[in-house]
């Protein structure tokens, strides 16, 4: 089924809190559904379908719709890590095609930066059930030593060089400095990345992404709703989901499901990665970026080390604009799942909010893409490409 | 020096994976070869992840491998180097590089089969440079 006229985006909120101690994770919630309620001019009454994944506390949906006393007639709660707010747009999207709903609801929120999670450095066990974990919990992954074997794989197969990947940092820090809310405004140079102490190797501290407390929402809705409201129009015209892991043993750590769900979007929408004007490009680490650059189709495999350089991912100065909100490098992680931040940017920029600093002139054509889990073991991808109309 | 690992699972009610970890405990390596399709496979599972046959053999590894990736954790109390090596078998696994300078680990280094003592389980099967 394409998307083209099924649904628009009219509300996008992101919290600009990036520590919360005083705030339970479902008050977050709240908040971000309030604000991206009033940002689309609707309430809560309105809201007849409700959409979150695994931050949201207690039994998803149910515990939710509770908290917030909202009455749906559906709900989806599919979870692929920090991807899944991505596939959450395209579902609503989907659901408001076939009539399930008018007005969906996505929120995300969470607070790891308050409960001192050492989300990326220390070995997390899951539930024993889960069948990967006996052959690797012992062994100690962590989040960033899974994602810097994949930089040194590309590394060694394509010549890529830390000097390269700390030029996706140094964009993300440039756009950063305009964004009050980004947990981290100073401009760094790509010398100050390469002197910031290796966590795993070959990846350096300033290779990583924030750690914060916050979240997000958005409103899906049907287009007559949201030709009905006073905002510029986002719709949803293309959107690809896949999910990619060790294939039985057949390791390829050289690229990302993004192969997939990115061509799959594209071709939804009718349109190429050279048409693109601004990119959210989901920034875990520096090596999260450079894969996907490249199975997204913006440049060949093998070449995103050359693409990312000398600017290029800088508004105003480089060909492909990226998270000019400062990206989950420099702004914003919220709960470790940073896909909701990617499609709010996205929505600033095709509105023409975004900080005038940063703004793309004549923003009428972005892509958001999110990678959820780890790009090391087994991970979930999901691209929109969104419109202004 | 070895690290100690910590088993994580219960090999001995999992049918699934218990003869894995009995192999560990005799010192070997096993891995699972479909007798339908050919192919051996890691993780080991109970169905082959290739063509779903349940006709499948264990067979123990020569203990040869090449590293595929890896990456040496700096930020923990003990650094450590996490790998992944492809067995002469076929199939890669996740394992770490042990008795060796972390410096001189390279991808593509041949690399043989150890074990080291898993904390509340079998021993676990790691390598060190050949």
């Amino acid at each position: 089924m394409g998307l083209k006229g099924k649904a628009c985006i009219a509300g996008a909120f992101e919290h600009p809190t990036r520590k919360a101690p005083d705030k339970s994770v479902a008050l977050l919630h709240a908040e971000c559904a309030r604000g991206a309620l009033a940002d689309a001019g609707l309430t809560k009454d309105d809201v007849d379908g409700y959409f979150c994944a695994g931050d949201a506390p207690g039994m998803g949906p149910l515990s939710m719709v509770d908290y917030l006393n909202l009455k749906v007639r559906h709900v989806d709660a599919t979870d692929i890590g920090g991807a899944s707010y991505l596939v959450l747009v395209a579902h609503a999207a989907e659901a408001i095609a076939a009539g399930r709903c008018n007005v969906a609801l996505i929120t995300l929120a969470g607070r790891p930066r308050s409960e001192g999670m050492a989300i990326g450095t220390a070995p997390r066990a899951g539930n024993p059930a889960q069948p990967d974990l006996q052959f690797e919990f012992p062994y100690a992954p962590t989040i960033v030593n899974m994602y810097a074997m994949c930089a040194q794989r590309h590394m060694h197969e394509y010549g890529t060089t830390s000097e390269q990947l700390a030029w996706i940092k140094v964009a993300a820090s440039q756009h950063a400095q305009f964004n009050e809310h980004a947990m981290l405004r100073d401009v760094v140079t790509v010398e100050q990345v390469l002197e910031s102490p290796i966590v795993a190797s070959p990846l350096h501290r300033l290779d990583c992404c924030v750690i914060t407390d916050g979240g997000g929402a958005l409103v899906v809705v049907k287009p007559e709703i949201a030709r009905s409201l006073q905002r510029p129009l986002v719709s949803v015209t293309g959107a690809g989901e896949a999910v990619k892991g060790q294939s039985g043993g057949e390791v390829d750590l050289t690229y990302t499901a993004a192969r997939w769900s990115g061509p799959a979007a594209f071709r939804m929408a009718g349109v190429m990665p050279a048409d693109i004007k601004y990119a959210s490009i989901y920034d875990s680490f520096t090596i999260t970026v450079l894969l996907q650059i490249e199975d997204l189709g913006f440049c060949a495999k093998g070449e995103g080390g050359r693409f990312v350089s000398d600017g290029n991912l800088i508004s105003g100065v480089g060909r492909l604009p990226f998270n000019t909100d400062g990206g989950g490098l420099c702004n914003n992680h919220p709960a470790n799942r940073g896909g909701i931040t990617k499609v709010i940017e996205a929505v600033r920029q095709l509105r023409g909010e975004a900080h005038p600093m940063v703004q793309v002139p004549n923003c009428d054509l972005a892509l958001a893409h999110g990678t959820g889990g780890s790009l090391g073991t087994r991970h979930g991808a999901a691209t929109l490409i969104l419109e202004r109309e | 020096m070895a690290r100690p690992l910590s088993f994580i699972g219960a090999a001995d009610t999992n049918p699934e994976t218990m003869p894995y970890w009995d192999g560990c405990a005799a010192g070997k390596l096993l891995v699972r070869r479909c007798l339908s399709c050919g192919k051996a496979h890691h993780y080991p599972r109970g169905l082959c992840p290739f063509c779903f046959s349940d006709r499948l053999e264990w067979i123990e590894a020569s203990g040869r491998g090449t590293i595929y990736a890896f990456s040496v954790m700096q930020r923990a109390e003990v650094a450590y180097a996490i790998a992944y090596v492809t067995l002469a078998e076929g199939p890669t696994m996740m394992t770490n590089i042990v008795d060796c300078d972390f410096d001189s680990v390279r991808i593509g280094m041949e690399v043989t089969l150890r074990f080291v003592p898993g904390e509340g389980g079998p021993p676990l099967p790691v390598f060190a440079p050949a």
